[in-house]
């Protein structure tokens, strides 16, 4: 199986990130609850902004704890999720798998599944899941030409602001756009639950906290040079 | 007289005011019977030492029943050739002088230079470069010196290094493994044992010379030039353990100064890296180098995830750092309302989030610059270094020294610069800049006085 990225030139500088959240969703079944099937839930991978992962991803495998029965899951087409019922929150292993031209290397997820609200007298509701989701990036630093020109429009790839000069190679017409409506999560039965990630906030937090550092920084630094010249003095002026 | 305080033991008179009363008064106060402080303080001391020696033998000495009488009497010295006569001071008891050899004879030994005969001259020793003649002297030499070689080297008539003669005379070895009937009669004999090596003595004289005569500024450029090394080979360790196998550009990357792009197009001579002035440049270069070595580690790798990148990044960042750095910084960013991981690990969150605690950590490295300036300036300024743990401000300081001196310190909770400086007593006071030291601290000072 050759690496077709290999072959292919490839760019520095130019990384494509793509955007996902990672999670379960996890409805109490009340009722209908039995001793060993208390809970239905959901655990996925998708787009940040529910686009299709399906670009990139060829497949995911879901490894369960082994009392589930085949637990390893492979899901060979988007939406990348399992839906499972159990009474039991343990790690979720998510390996991804990436289509030839992309890398040929998978990628682990580890997820928590989580069943429980966080405060233990909240009292369980069907209507009210319990979520858990998290936010993260996969990074291909070095992607070939054929794999950009392929995903360069994409609503579900991130690209850098391309250097000056550089043009990338046409793109490849996105076949059959009912294909991939399928595979994005927009729609999803579940997306109500789907939690909002917003960088703004975080950059914002993270901007004041450095300007207090900073000139927290200059501070010291003000003090430090007061005090070295006043040791300066004293040394000039001291007796022996 | 404080020490005594200390010590409970109770004070005696002064004495000033009593001066001849006090003193028979004075003896068996203290521990010592019948001799003076002075002399009983050089041998066990005062309590609570253990004397090491009896006092109570000290001064009854002297057996009272024996008549001793000190005569000038003439003696001789078997060590000598001569029959030299000289006369000392003899301790005579009840009129019999004492017998035996003079005490100091015994202390005459020499060393057993080889001798050889002139038949053995012949067959063994002869030497192109060693005449006769000059081969006896040498011997003759060492015999009267001792073997003191530096002696006999100075009063050799010819000039000859120290290892030459060395060498020369060593040569008896060869003399006493041919006299000896079988070779393990002799080979404990220390002259068989050690051989004596003329070239490796001469090179080592040499080095030794070289190291004695370096300069301050010589041996401190070496020690600089071995840590950087040591450093470097560290960091490209750590690198090549996270890489994969083919990458022979990474030690390259690691002298290079870290762009987030990492343009791998010049390589910086690591010579570069080890001219460094101060020590607070160093630490810096090492972690540029540890980042762009994970820079690079990470490129490497086909596909990541953003937060397994900003991990490694951040443990880059902080390997110069102990754990208890490491936990400040995270204790800040919980001051700051900063999540330890970000919530959203954008390529943006992640880099900002690292170059804050990056910007925690130089926070941390000032504060302690400070801390110790302040101290040193302080223990200058009064004169005496013992003066630092003992008055309790101080000694509040220095402890803090040893265990956190940021915890409340940074306080980002909010609360105005200005406001901090009301406190001034304990630890928040470290980091905190009086708005005027130069007023301020002289009169700080006054008051601890």
């Amino acid at each position: 199986m050759a690496f077709v990225q290999n072959l292919n030139k490839k760019l520095k500088d130019v990384e494509i990130s793509i955007p996902i959240v990672y999670g379960n969703v996890a409805f109490w079944l009340g009722k209908k609850a039995s001793e060993y099937q208390s809970h239905k839930w959901t655990v996925y991978v998708r787009g940040a902004t529910n686009e299709d992962l399906g670009v990139v991803i060829k497949r995911a495998v879901f490894q369960l704890h082994s009392s589930f029965n085949n637990p390893t899951r492979a899901v060979e087409s988007p939406p990348f999720e399992l839906s499972e019922s159990g009474w039991g929150e343990f790690e979720i292993a998510i390996t991804l798998y990436f289509h030839a031209d992309v890398c040929d290397k998978p990628l682990n997820l580890y997820h928590h599944l989580k069943l429980y609200p966080e405060d233990e007298s909240g009292s369980m509701s069907t209507k009210k899941p319990v979520v858990v989701e998290s936010y993260d990036e996969i990074v291909f630093p070095e992607p070939s030409d054929s794999f950009l020109a392929r995903v360069q429009n994409h609503p579900a790839v991130t690209l850098p602001r391309l250097p000056v000069g550089f043009t990338l190679p046409p793109p490849v017409p996105i076949e059959d756009t009912s294909k991939r409506k399928r595979g994005d999560t927009k729609d999803h039965p579940l997306a109500q639950w789907f939690m909002n990630f917003s960088e703004a906030d975080e950059l914002l937090q993270l901007a004041a906290a450095r300007q207090q550092v900073q000139a927290h920084i200059a501070k010291l630094k003000r003090q430090i040079s007061l005090i070295d010249g006043q040791q300066q003095q004293l040394r000039s002026t001291s007796d022996p | 007289m404080d020490a005594k305080d200390i010590l409970g033991i109770p004070k005696t008179q002064l004495p000033t005011t009593q001066e001849k009363k006090s003193r028979p008064q004075k003896e068996p106060q203290r521990k010592p019977d019948g001799i003076s402080r002075e002399v009983y303080a050089l041998t066990g001391g005062l309590a609570p030492l253990m004397p090491s020696i009896d006092v109570s033998q000290l001064k009854k000495r002297p057996p009272s029943d024996e008549k001793i009488t000190w005569q000038w009497l003439p003696f001789t010295n078997s060590a000598r050739k001569d029959n030299l006569q000289l006369y000392h001071w003899v301790r005579v008891v009840n009129g019999v002088p004492p017998t035996g050899d003079y005490s100091f004879a015994k202390y005459n030994k020499s060393v057993d230079v080889v001798k050889y005969t002139d038949e053995e001259y012949e067959k063994y020793l002869t030497d192109p470069m060693w005449t006769k003649e000059e081969t006896d002297q040498l011997f003759e030499l060492c015999e009267r010196f001792d073997l003191r070689f530096i002696v006999i080297a100075d009063r050799f008539p010819s000039s000859r290094t120290v290892e030459e003669l060395k060498d020369r005379y060593y040569v008896s070895r060869a003399i006493l493994i041919a006299r000896a009937p079988s070779p393990t009669d002799v080979s404990g004999h220390p002259l068989v044992k050690d051989p004596y090596n003329v070239s490796q003595e001469v090179e080592r004289k040499r080095a030794l010379s070289m190291v004695l005569s370096q300069t301050k500024h010589q041996e401190r450029k070496d020690a600089e030039v071995l840590a950087e090394a040591k450093r470097i080979t560290d960091s490209r360790m750590a690198s090549r353990a996270a890489e994969e196998p083919e990458m022979p550009v990474a030690s390259h990357v690691g002298s290079e100064s870290a762009d987030r792009a990492v343009v791998l197009g010049d390589t910086v001579s690591p010579s570069s890296n080890i001219q460094l002035p101060s020590a607070t440049v160093v630490p810096s270069t090492s972690i540029i180098a540890d980042s762009a070595s994970t820079l690079a580690s990470l490129r490497m790798l086909r596909v990541y995830l953003r937060t397994y990148a900003l991990e490694q990044m951040v443990q880059a960042a902080s390997s110069s750092a102990g754990l208890r750095t490491i936990k400040r910084v995270e204790q800040a960013l919980q001051e700051l309302g900063v999540n330890l991981k970000p919530k959203v690990p954008t390529k943006a969150v992640c880099a900002e989030h690292l170059e804050l605690r990056k910007e925690i950590l130089t926070l941390l490295n000032l504060q302690k610059q400070l801390q110790y300036k302040e101290a040193e300036g302080s223990s200058y300024r009064d004169g005496s270094y013992i003066d630092m743990p003992g008055t309790p401000k101080r000694s509040q300081r220095a402890g803090d020294q040893d265990r956190t001196f940021v915890p409340e310190s940074i306080n980002f909770g909010g609360e105005r610069v200005g406001k901090r400086d009301q406190k001034r007593k304990g630890p928040g006071r470290l980091s905190e800049a009086p708005s005027s030291p130069a007023h301020k601290r002289p009169r700080k000072k006054a008051s601890d006085l």
